[in-house]
C-alpha cells in the first residue's frame, strides 16, 4: 500500500445529495488504496458549465474561490467525483496557467480576475485540479487495485461511459476524446469483461434533461442500446448527471417489447468497492433503474424515444 | 426572405458582436457541416449548428434572435473536438443566447417547479446557468 | 568608389504608392560620391536598363546602385545590364526598397524615409564592394533519378530518349509506384496498368537507363554539375542475374504475410513477386518475414525449388558510388493513416477502407479479382459510403492543404462501384467539389446525373459499427438536416501526404521541404519544378498532391531542366564564396565544424606548414555561417564582407 498519497477533495452539490453513493463508494476505494481524501474544509458551487462568454467575469468567480481556498488549505492537488465539477474547475484554473491556456480568448482573464477580487498577489494557479479516475491512472496500479479484490466480478460486462466533461475540450481531456479507455485496466483488475461501445464519449443530453427530457430520453435510449447490443450487463458512470439522465429515465417500461432492456447504471467507484468488498452508504433507490420512481413525464418520454 | 447587403445594411454589427462574446473567428468557418453531423442534439434543432454560424456571418440578427436551436445545445463540445477550424462553436452558441437575453428575448421556456421535483442539483443548477447572463 | 550612380524604380506604383520618389531622388543625389541620380517607371524594362547602361558608360560610373524590389527577383537582370555596360556585376548592388519598404508601409513620409535609409546603407555597402568572377566547374553528363514511379518513369525515359545515362532508383521490389496499383483512371477511365506497363517494360529496356530497384541513395555529396552518389543495395536473396521469374519457389514458402501493393487487404508469401507486372521481374525475399535469419537457416524450401539455383540467403548489402551532373526527386505520396482519424474509428473498423485500398478492390489484378467485396466477412456491398477531405482541409487534426485528387478519384470510384454493383447505393459527403482539370467537371457531372450517385454536402462527424454495418453520422447542409447512414463499407479519401522516407532524403541531399513535408520549389511560380538546391529538380507528388497528368507534365518538364543543363560543359558559379585570410587564421577547426556543406576543411598551410581553414568554392554556398563563427574574424564572406555589412549598418542608424 503506498504512503503518503494525500489529495484535497471538491465535492460539490450532487455528491452530498443524490449521489451520496459515489461520494461514499468513491471514498472506501480511496481509503482500501492508502489515499488519504480530505474534503476542503469551506467550499462552495464549483460555478457548474464553465462560463462559454468571452467577456463576463461573474461566472468564473465561484470556481475562483474554490481554488483560492485550496490553495489557502495548502493543497497542491485536488480532485473531484463530479464530471462538471472536474470541468469547471480545470477550465478556470487553465485560465491561470499560461502554458495549458489553450484558448486564446482566456489569455487576459487571470489579472482581470485576481484585480477583482482585490487578491495579492492574487490565485497562482499551483493547484492542479485531477478527476478522482485521472488520480487513479497516475497515482495507482491497477495491481494494486487486484490485490484488494475479494469478490471478483468473474467475467461480468461492464460498459464504460464517459460522456463529454471529462474528455472535452481537449485541453482538459484526461483521456482520448475519440477513444477513451482510462477505466479499462481498473475494471480488468476486477475481474470483469470491459464493454468498449462507440457511443461511450457521446453526450447524454446533460443539462437539457431539465426542458427537453424527450431530447435527453432518445439520447439515453440510443446510448444505452449501443451498450447493450456490444453484449454490456451494466454501464459505469463517472458523473452524476450521466448517471441520472441514463438511469432514472428507464423507469418502470422494461416489460415492453421494443427498446434497450433494463440496463443497470452504476458508478464506477461502487463496482470497485463491491468488488474490493468495500462498506460505503448505499442510496438502494439509485441501485437499479427498475427502482428509480418515475419522474414527471419521464415514462412517456421514454416511450416516445423508443 | 432575400437576404439584402450592401451599404444600407450594417453588415458586421450582429457578427461582430457574436465574435465579441464567444472570442470565436466566426469568418473561419467554412461551413463544412461537420459539427452539425455529430452534434447530439441537432435533431431536435430549428437550425443546424452550421446553419447558425453561417446566419451570424451573413449577420442576420431576426434569424438568430429567434432561433430555439441555440437552447438545445448542451455544451458536450463534440462539435469544438472535431472542428477543422478549430472554432469553438459552443461558445458561438452561447454567444447567441446572450444576447437573445441581453435583448430582453431569450426564445425558451424555463421549467416550471412541478418538474423539478426528481431532478438533481446538478442538472436544476446547470440548467438554470445558461439563463445567467 | 568615387562615381556612384543611384536607379530609383517606381515598378508602377508598387514603389511610388508610399515612397515619394522625388523628394528621395532630391535626397540621395546630395549624398558623397553620387554623381547622378534618377528615376524611372519600370527600371526592369529594356528602356530602364539601357537608360542604365548608358550612365554607366556615359558617367564613367564605377558603382552602381539599383533602389527597387528584391534582388532574388531582378538582380540578375540588372547584374547583366551592368555586364553589358563593361561594369563587372558585382559593383552593382540592388536595395530593396519594395519587401522591405513600400509594401510594409501605408504612411509616404515613413516609407520615404525608409527608403532613404536603406538606400544609403547600400551605398555604403557598394562603397567596399569589389570586382568579382564566377568559378567555372564541369557538368558530368548523366542524371540521378530517386523514385521509380509513372513521374521516375518519365523523367528516366526522357533523358534515356536524349541520348544521357539515367540511373533510375526505386526502394521498393519494383518499379511503378502508386499508378500500378490503380484501377482505372480518371476521368477517361482508361485501365491504369494497361497504360503504365508498356512504360516500365520500355525503361527497363533502354540502353541509357541504369534500374536500380531494391535500393536506396544513402549518400549525396558535391554540388550541381558533380553530384557523387551512393546507392545501398537491399539484399533480395535471390540473385537478380539468375531469377528466371519462374515462381517456382512461392507455393513452397511456408510464410503469408499481408501484401503492400494490396494495400494489406491480400496475402502474399515471404517469396514473392509485388505483382504480375512487376519491373524487374524477380523475386525477392523479405527477410523480416522469412524464417531465416542472418544466424540461423530454419527453412529451404524456396532454395530448394529454385531450379536455376538464384536463391542465396546469405547475400549481403552492398553500395555502389557514381557521378551525376544532376537530380531528379520523385519519391510520390502515400495516403495519411485512417489510424490518424480517431472518431471514425481509428483503424478499429475492417469495413473503413482508405482510397488506395478501394482502388485495389476495383483492380482486376487485385485481391478480389474486381469484384467489391467487405474486408470483415466477403460480401459484396450495397450501401457504400464515400467520405472526402478526411484528413485534409483540416488545420486541427489533418493536413491544412486540399489533397487535390481526391474529388476526381472518388467520382470515378463511385461510378466504378456503380458499374460492378448495379443494385447498389454510393454516397458521397463532400464540402466542395474541386474538378478544375480537363474533362473534370463534366467527369463529375456524368457521374451525378448518370449514375444517380447522391452527393450529400457535408463533412462526416464520426462512423461506428452496430451489428455488423457501419452507421455513418453526417449532416447534408443543402437541406440542413443530420444524415445518418448504415453503410456496409465505408472508403475514406485521406489526405496525401509526402512519401515517409522523403524526410530523410531531404536532409541527405540538404534540401527544403514545407510544412507538410513536400520537397519545396525553388519559386511557386516560375521555379515549380527546381528544388532550392541548383541542379536537383523535382517531379510529381514529392513536391505536392498532383494527378497522373500533371504527374508526368512535371516529370518531363524536370527532365527538360536537367537535360538544358547537361548541354552545357561548364556551368558558372557564384563568386559569393567564403574566403579565409590564412594570416589570421589560427587553425581552430570551428569553421570547419560549423560549415552544412563540408567546404571547409583544415590543412597545413603552404606558407607556414600551421593548420589552417581552407573552403572548396565549388561547395560553398555562401552561407556566411563560417564568417560569423570564426572568432579571429579571419574567414569573409566575398560580396558580404564584414567592411560591407558594418559599413551599411552605420549609413542606416
Amino acid at each position: 500500500m503506498p504512503e503518503g498519497l494525500r489529495v484535497g477533495y471538491f465535492p460539490g452539490c450532487t455528491l452530498k445529495t443524490d449521489a451520496r453513493d459515489f461520494e461514499s463508494s468513491a471514498l472506501a476505494v480511496a481509503g482500501a488504496l492508502g489515499i488519504e481524501v480530505a474534503e476542503l474544509s469551506r467550499w462552495n458551487c464549483c460555478g457548474t458549465v464553465y462560463s462559454l462568454d468571452a467577456v463576463n467575469l461573474m461566472p468564473r468567480l465561484a470556481s475562483v474561490h474554490n481554488l483560492i481556498r485550496a490553495e489557502e488549505e495548502g493543497f497542491s492537488e485536488i480532485m473531484t467525483l463530479c464530471s462538471m465539477c472536474y470541468n469547471t474547475l480545470k477550465r478556470t484554473n487553465n485560465l491561470f496557467t499560461s502554458i495549458n491556456s489553450a484558448v486564446v480568448a482566456d489569455a487576459p482573464w487571470r489579472t482581470a480576475i485576481n484585480d477583482f477580487l482585490c487578491l495579492d498577489p492574487g490565485y497562482s494557479g499551483r493547484v492542479k485540479i485531477y478527476h478522482f479516475l485521472e488520480f487513479l491512472r497516475e497515482k495507482i496500479k491497477p495491481e494494486q487495485v487486484k490485490d484488494l479484490v475479494v469478490r471478483p466480478l468473474d467475467g461480468l460486462a461492464v460498459a464504460p461511459y464517459y460522456g463529454c466533461l471529462l474528455l472535452r475540450p481537449k485541453e482538459i481531456a484526461i483521456d482520448d476524446p475519440e477513444k477513451p479507455e482510462i477505466l479499462t485496466p481498473f475494471l480488468s483488475a476486477l475481474g470483469a469483461k470491459v464493454i468498449d461501445f462507440p457511443l461511450n464519449n457521446e453526450c447524454c443530453g446533460a443539462y437539457q434533461t431539465a426542458m427537453h427530457p424527450e431530447a435527453v430520453a432518445r439520447r439515453a435510449c440510443r446510448i444505452i442500446s449501443s451498450a447493450q447490443s456490444e453484449g454490456a450487463d451494466m454501464i459505469a458512470v463517472s458523473c452524476p448527471l450521466c448517471h441520472y439522465n441514463l438511469s432514472a429515465l428507464q423507469n418502470a417500461t422494461n416489460s415492453r417489447q421494443s427498446g434497450p432492456k433494463a440496463m443497470p447504471i452504476i458508478y464506477f467507484t461502487e463496482i470497485m468497492a463491491r468488488a474490493m468488498g468495500l462498506n460505503y452508504q448505499t442510496d438502494a433507490a439509485n441501485m437499479t433503474p427498475t427502482s428509480v420512481p418515475p419522474g414527471r413525464c419521464r415514462a412517456s418520454a421514454w416511450e416516445a424515444a423508443k | 426572405m432575400k437576404i439584402i447587403l450592401g451599404n444600407s445594411h450594417p453588415q458586421s454589427l450582429f457578427a461582430q458582436r457574436i465574435e465579441a462574446l464567444s472570442g470565436q473567428k466566426l469568418f473561419a468557418c467554412y461551413q463544412c457541416g461537420k459539427c452539425s453531423s455529430g452534434c447530439p442534439m441537432a435533431e431536435s434543432m430549428d437550425l443546424l449548428p452550421n446553419r447558425v454560424i453561417r446566419e451570424a456571418q451573413l449577420n442576420n440578427g431576426p434569424v438568430l434572435m429567434s432561433c430555439r436551436a441555440v437552447w438545445f445545445c448542451s455544451s458536450c463540445f463534440a462539435c469544438a473536438v472535431r472542428c477543422p477550424k478549430g472554432i469553438d462553436i459552443a461558445r458561438i452558441m452561447e454567444a447567441v443566447r446572450t444576447i437573445q437575453m441581453m435583448d430582453g428575448k431569450p426564445i425558451t421556456e424555463q421549467p416550471s417547479c412541478e418538474d423539478t421535483g426528481t431532478l438533481p442539483q446538478i442538472a436544476l443548477v446547470s440548467h438554470f446557468r445558461k439563463f445567467n447572463v | 568608389m568615387t562615381r556612384l550612380g543611384v536607379f530609383i524604380c517606381h515598378c508602377g506604383k508598387n514603389i511610388s504608392r508610399t515612397v515619394n520618389i522625388e523628394a528621395l531622388r532630391k535626397k540621395v543625389s546630395t549624398l558623397t560620391d553620387v554623381v547622378l541620380a534618377k528615376d524611372y517607371l519600370y527600371m526592369c524594362s529594356k528602356p530602364g536598363q539601357t537608360m542604365i547602361a548608358d550612365d554607366i558608360r556615359e558617367h564613367r560610373l564605377d558603382g552602381a546602385l539599383v533602389a527597387a524590389c528584391s534582388p532574388r527577383l531582378h538582380g540578375k537582370t540588372f547584374a547583366q545590364t551592368a555586364q553589358r555596360a563593361g561594369l563587372n556585376p558585382y559593383l552593382l548592388d540592388m536595395a530593396n526598397i519594395r519587401e522591405h519598404c513600400s509594401w510594409v508601409h501605408i504612411d509616404g513620409a515613413e516609407g520615404t524615409e525608409k527608403a532613404f535609409s536603406i538606400i544609403k546603407g547600400s551605398l555604403g555597402r557598394l562603397h567596399y564592394a569589389e570586382p568579382l568572377e564566377p568559378f567555372q566547374s564541369p557538368v558530368t553528363k548523366r542524371v540521378l533519378v530517386i523514385g521509380g514511379g509513372v513521374a521516375g518513369i518519365q523523367a528516366a525515359l526522357d533523358i534515356a530518349n536524349s541520348g544521357h545515362e539515367v540511373y533510375l532508383v526505386e526502394k521498393s521490389p519494383s518499379l511503378g509506384g502508386h499508378m500500378a496499383q490503380l484501377g482505372e483512371t480518371f476521368p477517361t477511365l482508361d485501365c491504369s496498368s494497361c497504360i503504365l506497363t508498356p512504360r516500365m517494360v520500355e525503361v527497363s529496356q533502354n540502353e541509357y537507363v541504369h534500374l536500380f530497384s531494391y535500393a536506396e541513395a544513402t549518400r549525396v555529396e558535391g554540388n550541381i554539375g558533380q553530384f557523387q552518389v551512393t546507392v545501398r543495395f537491399k539484399p533480395r536473396y535471390i540473385d537478380e542475374t539468375l531469377c528466371t521469374g519462374c515462381g517456382d519457389c512461392v507455393p513452397t514458402c511456408p510464410v503469408v504475410v499481408p501484401n503492400e501493393f494490396d494495400q494489406g487487404l491480400g496475402a502474399r508469401k515471404a517469396v514473392y513477386l509485388p505483382f504480375p507486372q512487376a519491373v524487374p521481374a524477380v523475386y525477392t525475399i523479405d527477410w523480416d518475414a522469412c524464417l531465416n535469419t542472418d544466424k540461423l537457416i530454419i527453412c529451404e524450401n524456396c532454395y530448394k525449388s529454385c531450379e536455376a539455383r538464384a536463391i542465396n540467403f546469405l547475400m549481403e548489402p552492398r553500395e555502389i558510388t557514381f557521378e551525376v551532373g544532376a537530380i531528379i526527386l520523385s519519391t510520390g505520396y502515400e495516403l495519411m493513416p485512417v489510424a490518424h482519424i480517431g472518431e471514425y474509428g481509428g483503424d478499429g473498423y475492417e469495413d473503413v477502407i482508405d482510397g488506395l485500398q478501394f482502388e485495389r478492390m476495383l483492380s482486376a489484378s487485385g485481391p478480389t479479382g474486381g469484384v467489391v467485396r467487405r474486408p470483415s466477412d466477403g460480401r459484396i456491398p450495397q450501401n457504400v459510403v464515400f467520405v472526402q477531405c478526411a484528413g485534409s482541409r483540416d488545420p486541427e487534426h489533418g493536413v491544412p492543404y486540399c489533397s487535390k485528387v481526391c474529388c476526381m478519384y472518388t467520382a470515378k470510384q463511385a461510378l466504378l462501384y456503380k458499374h460492378a454493383v448495379p443494385d447498389g447505393q454510393a454516397y458521397v459527403f463532400y464540402i466542395d467539389i474541386r474538378a478544375a482539370g480537363k474533362g473534370h467537371e463534366e467527369f463529375v457531372q456524368k457521374v451525378m446525373s448518370e449514375e444517380r450517385i447522391l452527393y450529400l454536402r457535408g463533412k462526416v462527424s464520426k462512423i461506428f459499427k452496430s451489428g455488423d454495418k457501419l452507421v455513418v453520422w453526417g449532416a447534408d447542409t443543402l437541406s440542413g438536416r443530420q444524415v445518418e447512414i448504415e453503410a456496409d463499407l465505408v472508403v475514406l479519401a485521406m489526405a496525401v501526404i509526402p512519401s515517409s522516407g522523403s524526410q530523410k532524403l531531404a536532409r541527405t541531399l540538404h534540401i527544403a521541404s514545407d510544412l507538410g513535408g513536400f520537397f519545396s520549389e525553388a519559386h511557386p511560380k516560375l521555379g515549380p519544378l527546381e528544388s532550392n538546391t541548383d541542379g536537383i529538380f523535382l517531379a510529381g507528388a514529392a513536391q505536392f498532391a498532383k494527378d497522373i497528368t500533371d504527374t508526368v507534365s512535371q516529370a518531363t518538364g524536370a527532365a527538360g531542366k536537367a537535360l538544358s543543363l547537361l548541354a552545357n560543359d561548364f556551368i558558372k558559379l557564384e563568386p559569393t564564396v567564403s574566403k579565409v585570410e590564412e594570416g589570421l587564421c589560427r587553425g581552430c577547426g570551428l569553421c570547419a565544424s560549423i560549415c552544412p556543406f563540408g567546404a571547409v576543411t583544415m590543412s597545413p598551410s603552404e606558407k607556414t606548414g600551421a593548420m589552417v581553414a581552407g573552403i572548396n568554392p565549388v561547395l560553398c554556398k555562401g552561407c556566411g555561417l563560417c564568417a560569423a563563427g570564426c572568432l579571429s574574424g579571419a574567414i569573409n564572406l566575398r560580396g558580404s564582407s564584414f567592411k560591407q555589412i558594418f559599413a551599411q549598418l552605420e549609413e542606416m542608424v
